[in-house]
């Protein structure tokens, strides 16, 4: 085949890097080079637009074993044992083919765990789905829970948490985002390196099939209508495969046969070898004849572009070819050594006895284009930001307002999707989906992993500055509040196209937010994932940075959930104390309040002070650890109205309470006092003797420490404006979710 | 005494299992590989949950081919004790040791909650620990869980005490609400008739230890064990 402007085109590249590919090869490439500069040049595997700002983030501390630019980011935990950790988007294939896309997003971040030495122990995931009344919405929500459901559960890894969002800005542009951490003990941690010259390089896992070419180029890209009829660019998952490659690597891993090991994820054997090469600083040499295959008269470019699922790249000592096979063929899966590490860092293909392809490591590296490409405030911020609080409708039934909230789809439990999760599989799970972390215990310790997903899109859209900072500042908060002190986080980028000076801004913007939560909270950045053209039709998604965080819990006996634990406990609301600049309506733009009763997304989003945040963490960790407090729950999405709705809906004994927020309410407006969302706030309950010592321990720090109420009765009661049994409450918040899936319509 | 937990390719709680009887209850206990031919020296086998085989076709249906499984069998006919816990169970259908199918769940969707249960009969060596009064908590993780068999095979069952646990409402009552998955008459549990195989979709070994929020599963294990050093 001709190589000419309408190829250049489908293999996504612009003219200029066509030239500057004939620069760095000498010559023109044949199509099989094309084709693998194609998938390594691609945003996905490349990050060129994103990889400059991408700099900005912190990525060391003491703790850091291993930074981003590997498979996953490591962290001590102590104990010689090792947290390995990181979140991948499987987006575009998840709207294209559900079930498959998720499954096999699900799949691709265990292998990125395992390829490290580590066994997968748990998983959380961030979904978010169009609007409740899009005609898709319900049958991509069943597939990719399925699909998640299906891998998972079939691995015998607990999904254990995350998040589930609906907003019309994804309804052509679905997002799953996956995570996964893992276990490793700190001397037993493989990494992907192609090092000494001769060293075999090693085929193992399961036979290599036409599908999923060019899956990387096809997440790079926008789509239009009919994105559908690429189905054949979305891999199909074997999780039985993947249970046999992840017993057998850990085998593996128990001898000193292995040199290097990659899994082979997007852009299959071709990124899997030249990163490894590239790390190494080495080359190698690839016999495509040798690469186990599913069907015959497929071809070097082929070979080398599929995205067949559960492979791995194996880099072992020379002479223990054998003991590397006997491992792989007693778990019936497919090994072969397919090349060699050479000297001189060229990527050399042969096929046939010739020479196929030939082209320096480095020039699909290193050499790859970055783009600092030009950003702009969108025009239309000012008017997203303007909200003149006098114009939205006061209304009279809060009681009302309330339920409308906790069956919208950001509040209602996610029980519906998480109960299809297996995710009590290894009996490691002390907190189970629902409070604000999923917990579990690490065996053989008396340590606990707190672990989490966050991110407000809204918030992001209207300040994505600020709307990264939250998620940040969030995600830490949730892991504070469950008694974990956090570790480290793993980061999904998730924007529209790069090529739009307006949502380059946000994508600058949300980063630089991170990064400045991220520094004032001493929380580093060890990996992560970026995922840009979420486009469809010319409409972008929302901004959309998902934050996954790691936390440890030093004693699995100082966890502490959301639910207030019985009657006569009392109820605190711990915050920084205000500045006189404070606005009253603070914390109502972007809240759920006002899109889902007044159908309004605009507004400043929510102040965050990171150096207020910073303390309130420390402090309510020390009284957690202090054995004080007895529940804990920051205030997020709904407002304290919501918060404490949420302490009282206990999974088995949901509990009514008395609340007064008299303390808090002058000259605000009740809506705004109920359901804004104003951040670094968290709702604790504590036993009648431990008041003094919560208000002296929160005081001692600078903040303020309010009682609020009293937990007990059956209804929760808030002041003159809420009076709700607590049992219909639940039942609401439990249906919501299932009913509009189902019929389209809530539950009352 | 000694525990054997077969592990079949795609077996996923062959390590809870084994961590149950090895730090919880304190006994011996190994892994048996699938491929094994013998189980000389074993009191009791497990067959663990999981996904044998990728259950890609009817679950249990492969597994039951192993070449482990003739093994179980002469185990099980010389009067060895065998547990089959979720997909165990499915496969000890399969390979006939225990009468009746299980079938997709009701609702079609794979269900992971903790469920009361009641013990229906507890003069069995898998349930003499269990205290007569009210329902025990045990989680269930499957989507093919609906036990069916024939009216006559279940009259069988009934008739002979063989049915070990029933979904209930948390008081204890039988009842079409509390049913999770469609089970018929809302088994979760039987026994062969010899009384020494016992499949059950729950799983106890979720539900020993008080940090996992429930300790009812004990009552299983410890009967095992007490009825093994009474022989």
């Amino acid at each position: 085949m001709k190589i000419d402007d309408e190829v250049i085109k489908e293999h996504g590249l612009s003219p200029d890097e066509y030239s500057r590919i004939v620069e760095l090869m000498g010559r023109d490439p044949n199509m099989v080079e094309l084709g693998i500069f194609s998938v390594m040049w691609s945003e996905h595997c490349s990050y060129k637009s994103s990889r400059m700002h991408l700099k900005n983030l912190p990525t060391t501390g003491e703790a850091v074993l291993q930074g981003p630019g590997e498979n996953a980011g490591i962290v001590d935990i102590g104990d010689g044992l090792a947290a390995v950790f990181k979140m991948e988007s499987h987006n575009h294939p998840s709207y294209i083919e559900p079930y498959q896309g998720a499954a096999t997003g699900v799949g691709g971040i265990m292998r990125d765990i395992f390829t490290m030495g580590a066994r997968p122990v748990a998983s959380l995931n961030s979904l978010r789905f169009g609007s409740f009344y899009h005609e898709k919405t319900a049958y991509l929500v069943e597939g990719v829970t399925a699909g998640i459901a299906g891998y998972g559960n079939c691995m015998g890894v607990p999904t254990i948490g995350g998040e589930v969002y609906f907003n019309d800005c994804y309804n052509g542009n679905n997002l799953v985002n996956v995570m996964n951490v893992g276990l490793v003990k700190t001397d037993r941690i493989f990494k992907g390196y192609a090092s000494g010259i001769g060293n075999p390089v090693m085929y193992v896992g399961s036979k290599t099939g036409r599908d999923g070419i060019h899956g990387a180029t096809m997440a790079s890209d926008v789509f239009g209508e009919g994105g559908e009829e690429r189905r054949p660019t979305v891999q199909v998952g074997d999780p039985f495969a993947e249970k046999l490659l992840l017993e057998a690597c850990l085998e593996l891993f128990k001898t000193d046969y292995v040199v290097g090991i990659q899994d082979m994820g997007a852009a299959g054997l071709t990124s899997s070898s030249v990163e490894m090469a590239d790390r190494a600083g080495t080359g190698l040499e690839i016999d495509i004849d040798k690469i186990p295959r599913r069907e015959e008269g497929m071809t070097a470019y082929e070979c080398m572009l599929s995205e067949s699922q559960e492979r791995m790249l194996v880099v072992a000592r020379a002479g223990v070819e054998d003991k590397v096979v006997e491992i792989f063929e007693k778990w019936d899966l497919d090994v072969a050594v397919i090349g060699r590490v050479v000297e001189g860092g060229s990527l050399t293909l042969i096929e046939g006895g010739e020479v196929v392809a030939e082209m320096p490591v480095s020039a699909l590296t290193e050499e790859a284009p970055v783009y600092d490409r030009p950003s702009k405030r969108p025009e239309a911020q000012d008017s997203l930001l303007s909200l003149d609080i006098s114009n939205i409708m006061k209304l009279s039934d809060y009681n009302q307002v309330l339920m409308w909230l906790l069956s919208s789809g950001e509040i209602a439990s996610k029980e519906w999707i998480y109960r299809q999760y297996d995710h009590m599989v290894r009996t490691d799970t002390t907190v189970l989906p629902g409070s604000d972390a999923s917990v579990i215990r690490v065996k053989g310790t008396d340590k606990g992993l707190a672990m989490t997903v966050d991110c407000n899109s809204v918030y992001c859209l209207l300040d994505p500055r600020t709307g990264g900072a939250i998620a940040v500042a969030e995600a830490a908060r949730n892991l504070t509040v469950s008694g974990a002190r956090p570790l480290a986080l793993t980061d999904c980028l998730n924007f529209g196209n790069p090529e739009k000076p307006e949502v380059m801004w946000q994508i600058k913007e949300a980063i630089a937010g991170i990064a400045d939560a991220c520094n004032t909270l001493e929380i580093p950045v060890i990996g992560g994932n970026v995922s840009l053209y979420n486009e469809t039709s010319g409409h972008s998604i929302h901004p959309t940075p998902t934050i996954g965080m790691v936390g440890l819990i030093d004693d699995i006996k100082e966890t502490t959930t959301q639910w207030f634990p019985g009657p006569s406990k009392f109820i605190y609301l711990i915050t920084p104390t205000p500045t006189p600049d404070e606005e009253p309506e603070h914390g109502l733009g972007g809240s759920v309040y006002l899109r889902v009763v007044h159908g309004l997304e605009k507004g400043p989003a929510p102040r965050l002070n990171l150096a207020d945040e910073k303390i309130l963490q420390k402090a309510v960790l020390k009284a957690i650890k202090a054995g004080i407090i007895v529940s804990a729950h920051d205030v997020s999405e709904g407002g304290i109205a919501v918060a404490i709705a949420e302490c009282c809906m206990h999974p088995e004994n949901p509990i009514g309470a008395f609340i007064k927020l008299d303390a808090i309410s002058e000259g605000v407006r009740p809506d705004t006092l109920l359901f804004g969302e104003t951040q670094s706030r968290i709702i604790v309950s504590v036993e009648g003797d431990d008041e003094e010592a919560l208000k002296e321990l929160i005081t001692s720090f600078g903040l303020r420490c309010e009682k609020i109420g009293v937990s007990g009765g059956a209804n929760l009661k808030i002041g003159k404006y809420i009076d709700i049994p607590a049992e219909m409450m639940k039942k609401t918040w439990s249906g919501a979710l299932e009913s509009f899936l189902t019929s389209g319509s809530p539950t009352f | 005494m000694k525990f054997g937990i077969i592990v079949f390719p795609g077996s996923n709680c062959d390590h809870d299992c084994y961590h149950v009887l090895k730090h919880v209850f304190n006994q011996p206990v190994e892994y048996v590989w699938h491929k094994s031919e013998k189980l000389d020296g074993f009191d009791c086998i497990v067959l663990p949950g999981g996904f044998s085989y990728g259950d890609y076709l009817r679950t249990g249906a492969i597994a039951r081919f192993s070449p482990v499984m003739d093994a179980v069998v002469k185990f099980a006919e010389a009067g060895g004790i065998v547990i089959g816990i979720c997909n165990g169970f499915q496969v000890l259908t399969e390979v006939g040791l225990l009468p009746g199918v299980l079938m997709r769940n009701r609702g079609l969707k794979f269900i992971c909650e903790t469920v009361p249960l009641i013990v229906d009969n507890r003069e069995t060596r898998f349930t003499s620990s269990y205290a007569s009064e009210g329902a025990v908590r045990i989680p269930i993780a499957h989507a093919d869980g609906s036990y069916y068999a024939n009216a006559e095979t279940v009259k069988e069952l009934e008739e002979g005490s063989r049915v070990l646990f029933r979904y209930s409402t948390p008081e204890g009552e039988v009842t079409e609400e509390a049913n999770p998955n469609g089970s018929v008459n809302g088994i979760a549990g039987i026994i062969n008739s010899e009384g020494n195989v016992m499949g059950m979709m729950p799983h106890p070994e979720r539900a020993c230890e008080p940090e996992l929020g429930s300790v009812d599963g004990c009552g299983l294990f410890e009967s095992v064990i007490n009825s093994l050093v009474k022989k």
